[in-house]
């Protein structure tokens, strides 16, 4: 035991009397929602030991689970990284399909506004083997009534003619090919040239002559004059154009997406077609700017408008 | 057991006084059941605490501060269980303890047998009771109430007039030598 000097003795039984009295009060006092005031001064003094003994017991959980109990990680990262990869390749696989839907609703789509035109689907089931020449190959073959120099198009525009026909396949002429061509003219100038491959992306417009005016992102369909083609298939838009002698040198973006073609038509008869306005614009991704001297009155192209 | 003796500290010496067995007791009963009459028969004068006037008598006479506290926490308790149930156990305890105490000390350190010094010394413990229960109430019970007003100035001098001769008719309950 403690001794309490004599003269502290009152001093130590008044604390001590006061605080039985205190405690008496707080056994009895019951605060509104909160209880009675013992109640709410045990919770008060206990809770900040229970949440430094909560944090204390996180903390040593935290460093027992992340730092020594890892036996069974490996194993689960690793059945983990299987099970993504799986569910990769099926989010691929539906991604895949679901585009495929929007293209054959596409199809489908353009067919039906053309339906008095004769026109066989074709599945594009392969491409040139080399950089020489753009060709693709396509399903459907003499028995479907394909026929050589028969114009091939999607619902964007023109994609080339048929210059190999097989029993159950054909070999399609992408206009981008350096032989390649298209009887074609400006939608607003109404000036006729063919437009041509030149092995690239890029089409060209062989024949305007230097005093024509050319505006950047004039349209330019197919004006019917290579009996391939009927009239107003969308070939492309004119993306560059630079002065020259005798003619200038006409850039063309192809309307038709022709370094991505999975299904086109096969036109049979030359029956004039009817496109969406918003199919007729090509792709501006790859727009160059317009060189000095040329006109660009033309708004640019935007990339979404592209899209059917 | 001497009835009267004295404390010597310096020059100054103090009589600690005896009282006749059952003085402490009848007193604190009398008051307590006259405080517990004033409300219904007396409302006027419910002004009155006459526990806290025989606390601080007993308190200053005996001049010992344990005794003293004891005797406040007592009578202070009693005060309370007969206030109702809208007072808590404690609430008069608490503040009568610490007059008790107070009073107890002081007496053994001065000369309190003065009327003057009865007078002023009632006025500051009835501010030091009430200084106390309002704090408990502020603390505990969340009860605020004002520290002081005009009503209990009035009352610390109404209970300090009736101190002084209350006091002198309580020292006939001490035992001569």
């Amino acid at each position: 035991m403690v001794a309490i000097p004599s003269r502290h003795r009152s001093l130590a039984l008044l604390a001590g009397v006061l605080l039985v009295q205190i405690m008496m009060l707080a056994v009895q006092i019951k605060r509104d929602s909160r209880g009675r005031l013992i109640r709410v001064w045990a919770v008060s003094a206990v809770t900040p030991f229970e949440r430094s003994g909560a944090w204390g017991f996180g903390r040593v959980r935290g460093v027992w689970h992340h730092y020594f109990a890892l036996q069974s990680t490996v194993r689960e990262n690793e059945a983990l990284r299987i099970e993504n990869d799986s569910l990769k390749l099926a989010i691929s696989e539906l991604q895949s399909k679901a585009a495929e839907a929007d293209r054959l609703g596409l199809l489908l789509h353009f067919k039906a506004n053309n339906e008095k035109t004769a026109m066989v689907g074709a599945r594009v089931i392969g491409a040139s083997a080399g950089t020489a020449s753009r060709t693709i190959e396509i399903d459907r073959g003499e028995r479907d009534g394909i026929h050589r120099n028969q114009p091939v198009i999607t619902p964007d525009g023109a994609v080339g003619k048929v210059i190999e026909v097989y029993r159950d396949s054909a070999q399609v002429l992408l206009l981008t090919d350096k032989d390649s061509g298209v009887g074609a003219m400006l939608v607003d100038s109404r000036i006729q040239s063919p437009v041509g491959g030149t092995g690239e992306l890029m089409l060209t417009m062989k024949y305007v002559a230097a005093e024509d005016t050319v505006n950047v992102g004039e349209k330019i369909v197919t004006s019917g004059m290579d009996k391939i083609f009927p009239r107003d298939v969308p070939v492309g838009t004119v993306m560059e154009v630079r002065p020259g002698t005798p003619f200038k040198q006409v850039r063309v973006m192809p309307a038709a997406k022709l370094d991505r073609l999975e299904e086109v038509f096969v036109l049979l008869t030359q029956e004039p077609l009817e496109f969406q306005n918003g199919a007729e614009t090509p792709s501006a991704a790859a727009a160059p700017s317009a060189p000095a001297g040329a006109s660009t009155t033309a708004p640019v192209v935007s990339p979404a408008a592209v899209k059917p | 057991m001497n009835d009267t003796f004295e404390l010597r500290g310096g020059e100054s010496h103090i009589e600690v006084h005896k009282f006749f067995p059952g003085a402490i007791a009848g007193a604190t009963i009398v008051a307590l059941t006259l405080q517990a009459m004033f409300p219904v028969h007396l409302p006027r004068l419910d002004i009155l605490d006459l526990p806290l006037l025989v606390t601080i008598y007993f308190g200053l006479s005996r001049r010992n501060p344990s005794t003293g506290l004891l005797l406040g926490m007592t009578i202070g308790l009693l005060q309370d269980s007969l206030s109702g149930p809208t007072v808590p156990l404690g609430l008069y305890g608490i503040a009568k303890t610490v007059v008790g105490y107070m009073a107890s000390s002081i007496g053994a350190r001065l000369d309190t047998e003065h009327p003057l010094a009865r007078f002023s010394l009632t006025v500051a413990f009835f501010v030091l009771h009430q200084a106390v229960m309002v704090l408990t109430r502020r603390l505990l019970l969340a009860q605020p109430g004002p520290w002081f007003n005009m009503h209990l100035a009035m009352a610390a001098g109404v209970n300090a007039v009736l101190g002084v001769p209350l006091f002198l008719l309580l020292d006939r309950l001490r035992r001569t030598s």
